[in-house]
This record gives structure tokens, C-alpha cells and sequence, in this order.
């Protein structure tokens, strides 16, 4: 997002005190609840796709620019999260988090957000 | 409880067993199906949530009191003046109907492991997997001056976001041009390491647009900054000089609420028109009461894969009353985050599977220095198996270089998602 773009939003908060919470309170996401895996691997994977969604929402359908990862490719999800890791992608926060995954781990959760339509 | 209902629910439970042993759908699952959570902030909605998406026939009851959740991340920013309580509550109505969960509205009063029972009023409510998230209590003993209740009411923490939040608001706002503003930070572990020094920071910015004559002090029991340190001291240098007077290692030894006077240990005596004393923490009474708090009588000891007490079986906790792991911070995202690694083992055991034992979560916490500015630090956490904890993966996680607009966005998009992690309808 460009800087003055994100300059205004946040001066917008400023002046009217309240953008960001209540008025998400209406677009309120329902998460598709899908069944855990029946063996104990991809119910790991699930869960560590579960601990992504405090950020990215759940079922990956968060609100803010760029961060509804849900039923994105995984391919490109997962080139994302490897440029991450790989400081070949700029980012405020996700280098940090990519870094402490392997890439298996990280393709086996890309696919998971892949899955979430 | 009646005898006669003892009884009942005693023939109820036989009669369960006769069913499981004629061969009832979960019985591969040996399934124990009440799951009861104990208070509904990040790790307690979080869990009946994840439990809920998990299992969708399972009974899960809710335990909590307040008809409204009013979230700690950004309760800074309405003591400072740029959102109001209202921006950051949630009633519990529609989570609770649209996720099919029974709501007790009452405190839980007492824990009975044995019955496994929990007490609420003349209610008692039977579980057979019991996740007891019930925050942190405050801890006036060796405050003197805060001993009653009414002391305490005139000196606001607003260490749990609702009417102590708006009390500082407008303790502030009513506070003379040239005021002073005392606030003092216990030692850790407490709830939100970095929360004290960005309140510090709002409020300077507070007295720096509306107060400029103003001052504040603040006085940390800690020998420096906890969390987010070189950020905290390049703002406050480079923005709030002459604003913030920090004092470390300042022991609060009693408060005369009326006078408006904080005395410390090595420090003496300091008059102030506002004051905001964050008492020391420990784990929620009820944990506590339980027997639960095995870690000096203070904090709760767990099995990181599971979030099941190191004290009492059958019960786990989550949150800002456990015994933290290494390098774990008190947080409502760490509590969202161990709340779905305990709903996925609840769930393998009732499922039969193998309970995950690689179980990976991460911190991301923002603080916002000035109104828009915005510094975070994060870190991913897994399990050792050999030290059995969890542990920060090094390489990972990190800070911000320095405050940006760019990650006050973020952090708004943050609070709202992570909102509806944990209690979206």
C-alpha cells in the first residue's frame, strides 16, 4: 500500500475515532468449519494453519490489504512464503514468521489455504 | 445438588456406558463429550470456537459472566483518545447461538475436580474435559493504601479493558494544563510485557497535543524496559523528551489514593493528579482455588502439546494465567494461539487419533507509539521435545526496525481478524 494511501486511512481513524472494529462487526466472516483430518499429520497441518489465522482471519478470510490468504493458489502462496523466507520479498512482519517453518512446512500449509474456499 | 439428582446423574452415566458398550457411534472414540470452557477472552472463546469447527456434535459450554467482551489490545488507544470502548467490545450473543454453545452467565466459582463439576451460583455444570482461562488476577498485598475495595476503585489499572479503561480516560481529560501523571508497572511476569511503555508512549502523546505544560512519570519495579526496549527509548528521546520521565527499579510500597500520593521503596514520595498503578499479577482466582496455580502458588503449569494441567488432570488452562514457557509473552494472541493447539489434542483424544506433537505458534504483537506510528515484535515458538516446552525458533521472529503509519494499518487489520478468530459469529 502506498504511504500516503495508509497516511489517510489512519488519519481517517484519527478523525472519526472508529473505523477499524465496530463497523467489522457486520462483516463478520464465517469460516468454512471443515472437519479435522482423520490422521494425526494433516490435523497438524491444520492446526499450524490455524495459528496463521489470528492474523489472517478465519478460514484465511481476513479483512486489510492482501491478508485473505483462503483459497488463494497454493503455488503462490507458497513462492510468497518462500520469498519471505528468503528475504527475496519485502515485508513488515512475515520475514520474521516464514523463518521459523521449513519449506515442507510451509507448502503443506500453503496447500491448506488453498483448500479453503 | 440434591441427592436425588446425584443419583439421577449417576444412572444417566451408567446408562451412557450401557449405550457405549452396545456399541454407540463414538465408541471407537471412548468419548468423553461435555467439554466446559471457563471464561470467554482470547484463550477461552478461542478454544470453544476451534472445539466447536473441530466437532460438531460435541456439548461445549461456556462460562462467563460479562454480557460483552471488551479486548485488551487497543484499550491503549481509548485512554489515549482515538477509539472508544464501544470500537473494541463484542457481545457474546451471536457467537454463542451461531456456534451452537451453551452459555452459563454467571462466575465460576469453585472447581471440583474429583465430581468434575464446576460451580456457578447454585449451578453445577458437569464436564468431562475442563479448559479454565480465567486472565490474571491483581495482587494489592504488598501495597499498602489499596488494601479495600473502594481505595482500589479510586486508582484505575485498566489492566482488563471496560470501565477502569474509560476512568483513566477521563481522569486525563479532567486533568489540569500543567498535571502530572503517575503510572507504575509491577514486576514480570505480567500481563502484555510491552503494554505499559506504549500506554506511556499514547499518553505522552495525549499530553504533548492537548497538555504540553503536562507531565509524566513512570515508574517501572523492573530494572529496565521489558519488551520492545530500543524502539520504546529511541520514540520517547526522539518525540516525547521532557514529556516522559522514566524511573527503573522503583518499588511501590503504598499509595494514599485521596492525597494523590505514590511512595517507593528507594525513591520517596511523589504527588500526582492522576494515577495509574498496574498492580503485580497471578493466575485467575478460580485456577488458583483449584489447585491449579503449582508454579509458586502463582502461575499454572501445563503440558505444551495439550495445555493440560501439570496439576490436576482432566483440566487444562490457557492464557495469561499459565506458567509461560520460555521467551512466551502474556498475550491475548498467545492465549488464541495455545487455545487451538488444546482444542486439537481435546479433539485427537476424543477422536481416538494420536493428540499432535509438533505443535508450532507464533506472537505478533503491535504497540502504537503516537497515534498513527506503529512498532510490533513477533516470534515463533515449538515444541522441544527433550526440554518438553516451547521454545522460540532462533533466526525467527524479530522487531521493527523502527515506528511506521504503514504498520498502524496493520495493527488495526490485527486487532479486527484476530476479533473474529476469536469470537466471530
Amino acid at each position: 500500500m502506498p504511504i500516503r494511501k495508509a497516511q489517510l486511512l489512519v488519519a481517517r481513524w484519527a478523525r472519526t475515532g472508529a473505523v477499524g472494529l465496530a463497523l467489522t462487526g457486520a462483516a463478520m466472516v464465517h469460516a468454512q468449519a471443515p472437519a479435522p483430518a482423520s490422521n494425526v499429520s494433516d490435523f497438524q497441518v491444520q492446526l499450524w494453519a490455524s495459528s496463521c489465522m489470528s492474523c489472517h482471519g478465519p478460514g484465511g478470510k481476513a479483512v486489510g490489504t492482501g491478508l485473505a490468504i483462503g483459497g488463494k493458489p497454493a503455488q503462490e502462496l507458497y513462492n510468497k512464503l518462500l520469498g519471505y523466507k528468503n528475504g527475496k520479498l519485502p515485508a513488515t512482519v512475515m520475514h520474521q514468521h516464514a523463518k521459523g517453518y521449513s519449506d515442507e512446512e510451509l507448502s503443506r500449509i500453503a496447500d491448506h489455504f488453498a483448500s479453503l474456499k | 445438588m440434591t441427592g436425588l439428582s446425584m443419583q439421577r446423574r449417576q444412572l444417566l452415566k451408567a446408562g451412557a456406558g450401557a449405550a457405549a458398550m452396545a456399541g454407540a457411534p463414538w465408541v471407537g472414540a471412548q468419548a468423553p463429550r461435555r467439554v466446559v470452557v471457563i471464561g470467554g477472552g482470547f484463550g477461552g472463546a478461542t478454544a470453544a470456537r476451534y472445539l466447536r469447527q473441530f466437532n460438531p456434535d460435541l456439548s461445549i459450554t461456556l462460562i462467563e459472566p460479562a454480557d460483552t467482551f471488551v479486548m485488551c489490545p487497543m484499550s491503549n488507544r481509548v485512554v489515549h483518545g482515538g477509539l472508544q470502548l464501544r470500537d473494541i467490545s463484542r457481545p457474546y450473543d451471536r457467537f454463542v447461538s451461531r456456534h451452537g454453545l451453551r452459555w452459563v452467565r454467571g462466575r465460576a466459582e469453585a472447581i471440583d475436580p474429583v465430581a468434575r463439576e464446576v460451580r456457578v451460583g447454585k449451578e453445577r455444570v458437569p464436564y468431562d474435559h475442563l479448559i479454565v482461562s480465567p486472565g490474571v488476577d491483581y495482587v494489592y498485598d504488598g501495597i499498602e493504601g489499596l488494601q479495600t475495595a473502594e481505595q482500589q476503585a479510586r486508582v484505575p489499572h485498566a489492566w482488563k479493558a471496560g470501565p477502569q479503561t474509560q476512568m483513566l480516560r477521563d481522569q486525563l481529560q479532567a486533568m489540569p494544563e500543567n498535571g502530572v501523571v503517575a503510572m507504575t508497572i509491577p514486576k514480570v511476569p505480567y500481563r502484555c510485557p510491552p503494554g505499559p511503555y506504549e500506554r506511556a508512549s499514547l499518553i505522552a502523546h495525549y499530553l504533548q497535543t492537548r497538555k504540553p505544560k503536562g507531565k509524566l512519570l513512570v515508574f517501572d519495579a523492573n530494572p529496565e524496559i521489558q519488551a520492545k526496549k530500543g524502539l520504546f527509548e529511541a520514540v520517547w528521546k526522539k518525540r516525547y523528551a521532557g514529556l516522559i520521565e522514566y524511573v527503573p527499579s522503583a518499588d511501590l510500597k503504598s499509595v494514599d489514593a485521596a492525597g494523590g500520593t505514590l511512595r517507593f521503596d528507594m525513591q520517596g514520595e511523589v504527588k500526582a493528579q492522576v494515577l495509574n498503578v498496574i498492580p503485580p499479577q497471578r493466575a485467575g482466582e478460580v485456577a488458583r482455588n483449584a489447585g491449579l496455580a503449582n508454579a509458586g502458588n502463582r502461575w499454572c503449569g501445563v503440558d505444551f502439546l495439550s495445555y493440560e494441567s501439570t496439576a490436576v488432570g482432566g483440566i487444562h488452562v490457557l492464557g495469561d494465567s499459565i506458567a509461560a514457557a520460555p521467551g512466551m509473552p502474556k498475550s491475548g494472541h498467545m492465549a488464541n494461539q495455545q487455545a487451538k493447539v488444546c482444542a486439537g489434542a481435546i479433539t485427537a483424544r476424543l477422536r481416538g487419533i494420536e493428540v499432535p506433537s509438533d505443535p508450532i505458534i507464533a506472537n505478533t504483537c503491535y504497540s502504537f507509539v503516537s497515534q498513527t506510528d506503529v512498532i510490533h515484535v513477533a516470534s515463533v515458538h515449538r515444541y522441544d521435545a527433550a526440554k518438553k516446552t516451547m521454545l522460540p525458533v532462533p533466526g525467527a521472529g524479530g522487531l521493527s526496525a523502527e515506528p511506521s503509519v504503514i504498520e498502524g494499518i496493520y495493527a488495526m487489520a490485527w486487532a479486527t481478524n484476530i476479533l473474529n478468530d476469536t469470537l466471530g459469529a
